[in-house]
């Protein structure tokens, strides 16, 4: 099947070559014949690249070791769920994950906009194409899915324990298609520079694909953290990672993006700024690509050195010229039609709130990318740590938040001092409100992140409250409806603009989660065995007992520590190391399943007002006498049993059972036996907010991006036509 | 004020201020930034005071632990020199001998220029370490299912 999957590829490979010229010839002759074909081309790749991805799926969840990439990123103990995402585990394997979310997403779009911006789709469908045979490229020439290998081992290397969490069926593909979704959008904004069709309709066309790579993107960051948080091992969410950036700039800008093709399509202005802002988003997108697969930037998230980062350079470096030269071509027709009226307004508010999102996005650029510039200016690589950048991050953080307050309450055009008055009073008297029952609260002034971003965050709340019920009370007054119905009914009727309402409440939810949390959080290492006792922020942590787990994947050493607070029980947290058996033989027959890949479980008691977390760090340096001892033994015996150039059947599973018993011998030592570990505590105050924000955020953009009702389509339909009959009746 | 003189005023103001951010973005980034140096390097040039990221792999047989303290030797990839690195903090899980590491660290009390002897002490949770999927053993060198490397994957307790 290794073959029938290189095949496919392949001729995946060639249909997107045919698409890219049908589309081309298609949209340079006015041939519609050919533009349909070059979008049925796309149809197909989608469809072939499907059966593919299916092969290479089925090879991980049968084992099948004579693919090369099953062999090195799964083993039979493996377990079903883990094989499952072990596909996009690999360089490969998330190669194809990614052209085939493109090929999918790509199909979708271009079947949504088939009869719709016929001069910009055939451009954009050519864009896409060459996309996806960018990526095929890639996985035919350069790392195929489907090497096989001439001798099948017996048994795979297993999935990286890293990256044994429920969250690896998700992040991968939640942060894949963002990137890929982000690629919609620039298409058609190339289309539309192409053709000179710059006016809001490629925007409307493809608004919905933007918010949702928006979407998609944020739940594919918001997933890694919490698995950072949960599996890593060191009680953070966010360190500033090169590969972490990469996905939240093309995030951010894509936030900017949101939100200033609203002035675009009301005012018909930015137009410069709207066309740039999505080509630097995709290019970003891209750009975050090749930051995880050339292996430029030391991460502990990159596939590591690769012959990958000259192709993505070179793609870069074509997605960046040929984006300035199209927007410098087509500058005349990106003038705006009208100007901003006043700086008290709506506008504004979006303008300034663009430009500390790009600024957001330039300070990670630039600290991402800084031991390459410093290497480039000073022949030393130099790197910036985290201070760095919660030093321009935290203020341009403020300001953000106010403006997602101000965003809502703001009037287009012109703000009058009337509404000003009306729409700020409640929400700048609930900040005054927080601020003051703030400073009553002990130790907050220490903290002046946490006292100024607080009332921030309730002014925030509040306006978005004060929308929402002035809404649902107007909806009311019309309707006579019940409040709940009303409420749903303003919602259900204006998804774009309360969905977005509802995204602004959850992303200030979110940050007082990170404000409070980071300002607050106790953490303390200390080195305990079963008995001790250690004290954390007013909570006792006794070290309840040891225990072992010997299972079929790893062997697991763990800890119960019992959490108390004065005398009464809180919580009971289960933490331990788990270790991988290695394939290399160097390790000796015991030393292989104790010497090999760890990863530790955290205890995690989490809850609304704050986080016990704790993680146990054994030290198997007490058993290496006995595990050597060990190694010698069973050589000797396994020699004896091998001897005279045959193999004794029964000896050697006499042996195996041996050995299984001392490994499990081994792994009881912890339990009857208890040496001192290294422990982390740390008590994080309102953690839990930062995923329940994110889970608002979500909601708000799935409600933002729902399709309206059918009535609110035919009404807009409606008034559509009679404007259009209007125009034709002038004409 | 009319119109066009009004936008190109502002177009100024924004324009300075942006220019004074970027300024003062480029001057702290590289006056925060710790250079990245070989153990070699580190080694010969080390001032004391002055913080560096230290990359490398740990050296085999080098990683000792004490009640919260790990001490270890990092390899210069280019020269055979190690440094000594004494490590508080939470260790990563991808930590072993052979990986490669990043540490930011500070020369030692009583550290001298060249000595292979010279302790560098790590700035606490400081340390990257390099991520383990670009360590998978190559296919080649997979078991082949012949009885002797006894690598049944799992013990059947």
């Amino acid at each position: 099947m290794a073959t029938v999957g290189r095949a496919l590829l392949i001729l995946a490979f060639a249909l997107t070559l045919y698409g890219i010229a049908a589309s081309l010839y298609g949209a340079r002759t006015g041939a519609r014949q050919w533009v349909d074909s070059g979008r049925r081309a796309m149809y197909a790749i989608a469809g072939v690249l499907t059966i593919a991805f299916a092969i290479l799926e089925v090879a991980f969840l049968r084992s099948d070791f004579s693919y090369a990439l099953v062999a090195s990123h799964s083993s039979t103990t493996t377990p079903t769920f883990y094989k499952a995402t072990a596909v996009w585990s690999s360089q490969e394997g998330s190669l194809l994950l990614w052209v085939w979310l493109l090929s999918l997403w790509s199909s979708l779009v271009l079947y949504l906009t088939r009869r719709s911006l016929r001069e910009i789709a055939p451009i954009a469908q050519a864009v896409l194409l060459a996309f996806c045979t960018f990526f095929l490229t890639l996985v035919v020439f350069f790392e195929s899915p489907f090497t096989a290998l001439a001798s099948v081992p017996s048994e795979g290397t297993g999935l990286n324990p890293l990256l044994r969490h429920p969250a690896m069926m998700f992040h991968p593909p939640a942060l894949y298609s963002g990137y890929t979704l982000f690629t919609v959008p620039f298409a058609f904004a190339v289309g539309a520079l192409v053709a000179n069709r710059v006016n809001s309709e490629w925007i409307q066309g493809t608004r919905r694909f933007a918010l949702a790579a928006w979407l998609f993107l944020g739940i594919g960051i918001v997933l890694g953290a919490r698995w950072s948080y949960t599996e890593l091992g060191w009680g953070g969410y966010w360190a500033w990672d090169p590969v972490e950036n990469a996905s939240l700039m093309p995030w951010l800008t894509g936030t900017a993006f949101i939100h200033s093709i609203m002035i675009q399509e009301k005012r018909g202005m930015l137009k410069v700024w709207n066309a740039s802002l999505i080509l630097a988003t995709g290019t970003l997108a891209i750009m975050g690509t090749f930051l995880v697969r050339s292996g430029i930037l030391d991460s502990i998230h990159a596939f590591g050195a690769s012959t990958l980062g000259g192709p993505f350079l070179a793609l870069i470096v074509v997605m960046i010229g040929g984006s300035v030269a199209l927007v410098l071509w087509r500058r005349e027709s990106l003038k705006s039609e009208h100007s901003i009226d006043s700086l008290l307004s709506r506008e504004a508010a979006f303008i300034v709130q663009n430009i500390v999102l790009v600024g957001l996005c330039f300070v990670i650029f630039w600290g991402t990318f800084f031991p390459l510039i410093s290497e480039a200016v000073t022949g030393t690589k130099a790197s910036v740590g985290p201070p760095w950048f919660d030093r321009y991050v935290t203020p341009l953080a403020f300001v953000l938040v106010a403006l997602i307050g101000i965003g809502p309450l703001i009037s287009w055009r012109r703000a009058t001092a009337a509404n000003l008055r009306r729409n700020f009073t409640f929400p700048l008297a609930a900040a005054v409100v927080c601020l003051v029952a703030l400073l009553f609260v002990s130790g907050t002034t220490e903290q002046p992140k946490a006292l100024f971003f607080i009332p921030l965050v309730a002014f925030v709340l509040a306006g978005v409250a004060q929308e929402l019920w002035r809404g649902t009370s107007a909806r009311r007054a019309m309707s006579k409806e019940p409040p709940p119905i009303a409420f749903v009914s303003l919602i259900r009727r204006n998804r774009r603009r309360y969905g977005g309402y509802i995204v602004h409440a959850g992303f200030a939810i979110l940050l007082f989660g990170v404000a409070v949390s980071s300002s607050f959080e106790h953490n303390k290492d200390v080195t305990m065995k079963p008995g001790d006792s250690a004290r954390i922020n007013g909570f006792d942590v006794r070290y309840a007992r040891a225990w072992s787990e010997p299972l079929p994947e790893k062997i697991v050493f763990g800890s119960t520590l019992d959490i108390s607070k004065e005398g009464r029980h809180v919580a009971t947290l289960r933490t331990s190391r788990g270790f991988y058996p290695s394939q290399d033989p160097s390790l000796g027959i015991l030393g292989r399943f104790f010497m090999g890949e760890a990863e530790s479980e955290v205890g995690l008691r989490a809850g609304f007002g704050r986080d016990i977390w704790a993680v146990v760090n054994p030290d198997l340096l007490p058993l290496q006498r006995i595990i050597d001892e060990g190694n010698r033994t069973f050589r000797a015996a396994m020699q004896e049993a091998l001897a005279d150039g045959r193999a004794d059947q029964r000896a050697i599973d006499q042996l195996f059972l041996l050995r299984d018993q001392a490994i499990a011998g081994l792994s009881n030592q912890w339990v009857r036996r208890p040496w001192e570990s290294d422990f982390r505590l740390i008590v994080s105050p309102m953690a839990t907010w930062i995923w329940v924000g994110a889970i608002i955020v979500f909601l708000g953009g799935a409600i933002a991006l729902w399709p309206a009702p059918a009535t609110a389509r035919s009404r807009v339909t409606a008034t559509y036509a009679a404007k259009l009959a209007r125009d034709l009746a002038r004409s | 004020m009319d119109h066009s003189r009004k936008r190109r005023i502002r177009l100024v103001v924004a324009a300075t201020a942006a220019m004074l951010l970027a300024s003062a973005l480029i001057w702290t980034s590289f006056s925060a930034g710790s250079d990245e140096k070989t153990a070699g390097q580190l080694l010969e040039t080390a001032r004391p005071g002055e913080t560096y990221t230290l990359a490398g792999t740990v050296a085999p047989n080098s990683i000792v632990r004490e009640r919260g303290v790990v001490w270890f030797r990092i390899l210069d990839p280019h020269r055979r020199v190690s440094a000594r690195v004494r490590y508080t903090g939470l260790v990563p899980d991808p930590f072993r001998e052979g990986r490669g590491v990043m540490v930011k660290v500070q020369v030692g009390p009583g550290g001298l220029r060249g000595s292979v002897d010279t302790v560098f002490i790590a700035e606490k949770d400081s340390m990257i370490t390099k991520c383990p999927s670009k360590f998978q053993v190559a296919p080649e060198e997979l078991p082949r299912g012949a009885p002797e490397d006894l690598l049944r994957a799992a013990p059947s307790t």
